[in-house]
């Protein structure tokens, strides 16, 4: 079967500098994925390369066709769905507004009005508040949010980018365990980059190490947490 | 003691004289929050639509409505190529480059204009009907009232595509992050182009508006596009109502100035500085303008 999604040897170079040499990696369907990796290991854009918003080479491959050339809307119609770093709310905006603009290129707009209305069930803290002023959310509201706001595109496969920065460590785990229960609940795919390795080896099946570019280990998620290298430079 | 039929008859008269800069300011804001820069060449773009009107009444013998509808139509494309031609194209550039384009394009529609249509000047009547009608003692002018009435309605359409629809949740969406905007697959070049294109028609509104009782020439803007230019300023840029506000105070600030500060009534060459000191006065004591960000949040 064709993987979800597949990168093929991608480089990617920001002015001069190379920041991925060659990264190859497999998203099967259904599967719950890691990126780990050290700051400017290449995380994030290795994520911003599947989002069509670095210049690349190499292949990047959605459902087997070909995605490296796409715009980043284009990507986003495709049915992938970015939450990138830094959660960037629209915080001028309502609440609401928010899930609006993220179900912006759905075609049956009154489905997906309301699904941004049942988004309620799944995010109850920020259901409460359609009306409030996104920007004055806490972060963790505003990782959710963003979250959210990602969901009611009704996408195939979801990329997060360092959800846990910045957040405390009791709503990092919440998080985490909102999106493994919407994995198996919306037949979601998720490939994460992560810092925090702890997190990222619980709520994954399989890992990619990324170092200065380069995909360095890669195997099942609960394998890799009893791993001794990984237990000495990203566990602590 | 003083004549209230007079002032407020000088009140409606601002108010109409006022619309015609509201509908100008609110393109202003709606181009400076999309792309970030002041589009210098707003007025000249409402100039050359009012040539457009012109021909289709008198070379193609439309009646009047049927040529405000089809040069609404055509101002709107002419916007949204604009961007797509120029604007676009240069804003990789940074926004200092974009503005010079503004001012080229100023230029350029400008000559552009006399080319095309000569210099002389051309009318185009007014659709309302003439006269006044009087409210006890106080007599108003009807085309006034239908003016101020035309730029409302602008304000508010404008206000409820913002507001209400999705395309315009989408185009404030694209105008405040971009980046994250087509993340999310909004197709943001599109939704600026129809910015612009939104600007243009607004422009060319306001234009035959003030054209009945200016007359047509490539330079009939000047004067209008300033006070916009002040108003949008004084509202802030970044606040549709503000600069609303803004134009509807200047109208008839100034209205009233020419009638009741002697010196000004007397030469009307003093109108335009007075106008100005107030807004240097005004920006010297609050540089965000009147109006500036919190209005800017809602809308």
């Amino acid at each position: 079967m064709t993987p979800l999604l597949e990168l093929r040897d991608v480089e990617a170079r920001y002015g001069g500098v190379r920041a991925l040499h060659g990264i190859s990696l497999t998203v099967e369907d259904g599967d719950s994925v890691a990126i780990l990796g050290a700051n400017g290991a290449g995380k994030t854009t290795t994520l911003r390369a599947i989002s069509g918003t670095v210049r690349h080479s190499g292949e990047i491959l959605f459902r087997g066709k070909p995605i490296g050339s796409k715009s980043p809307e284009a990507v986003a119609r495709l049915g992938i769905a970015h939450v990138p770093e830094g959660r960037e709310i629209y915080g001028e905006l309502t609440v609401w507004e928010n899930l609006l603009i993220g179900a912006n290129h759905r075609r049956d707009w009154r489905q997906a009005k309301k699904d941004c209305e049942n988004v309620a069930g799944y995010f109850p803290r920020i259901a409460g508040r359609r009306d409030q002023q996104a920007g004055t959310l806490s972060g963790g509201e505003q990782q959710m949010l963003a979250l959210a706001r990602a969901l009611v595109a009704r996408p195939k496969l979801l990329l997060l980018d360092e959800p846990s920065l910045g957040l405390a460590p009791t709503i990092v785990s919440a998080f985490y365990e909102l999106v493994q229960s919407l994995t198996d609940e919306l037949g979601l795919t998720v490939l994460v980059v992560e810092q925090n390795a702890n997190v990222a080896l619980k709520a994954t099946k399989r890992t990619y190490v990324l170092e200065v570019g380069r995909v360095t280990m890669e195997g099942a998620s609960e394998d890799l947490r009893r791993d001794e290298r990984i237990r000495k430079s990203y566990l602590g | 003691m003083i004549d209230w039929s007079e002032l407020f008859q000088q009140i409606v008269a601002g108010l109409a004289a006022g619309g015609v800069y509201a509908i100008l300011a609110l393109a202003l804001v709606l181009i400076h929050r999309a792309t970030g820069v002041i589009n210098f060449a707003q007025g000249e773009m409402a100039m050359f639509s009012c040539y457009i009107a012109w021909s289709l009444i008198n070379t193609y013998d439309l009646t009047y409505w049927l040529a405000f509808a089809l040069t609404l139509a055509i101002s709107f494309a002419g916007g949204a190529g604009i961007y797509g031609v120029v604007i676009k194209p240069l804003s990789r550039a940074g926004e200092i480059t974009v503005v010079i384009a503004t001012i080229a394009l100023l230029v350029i529609i400008n000559g552009l204009a006399g080319w095309i249509w000569t210099p002389e000047i051309k009318f185009i009547e007014s659709p309302f009907p003439p006269g006044t009608f009087t409210v006890g003692d106080v007599v108003i002018s009807k085309q006034d009232l239908w003016v101020f009435g035309v730029s409302m309605i602008c304000v508010s359409v404008v206000f409820a595509i913002f507001r209400f629809t999705r395309t315009g949740l989408m185009m404030r969406a694209a105008a405040i992050r971009p980046s994250t905007s087509r993340l999310l697959g909004i197709r943001v070049a599109f939704m600026l182009a129809v910015g612009w294109g939104l600007a243009a028609a607004l422009g060319a509104v306001a234009g035959l508006m003030a054209v009945p009782s200016l007359g047509l020439e490539p330079s009939f803007m000047l004067t209008i596009i300033v006070y916009a230019f002040a108003a949008a300023v004084l509202g802030g840029l970044d606040s549709p109502a503000g600069a609303v506000l803004a134009a509807y105070i200047l109208g008839v600030g100034i209205s009233l100035l020419s009638t009741y500060v002697d010196f000004v009534a007397e030469s009307q060459e003093f109108k335009l500085p007075i106008a100005f000191g107030v807004l240097l006065l005004v920006l010297l004591i609050k540089p965000t303008g009147l109006f500036g960000r919190t209005v800017a949040r809602r809308v």
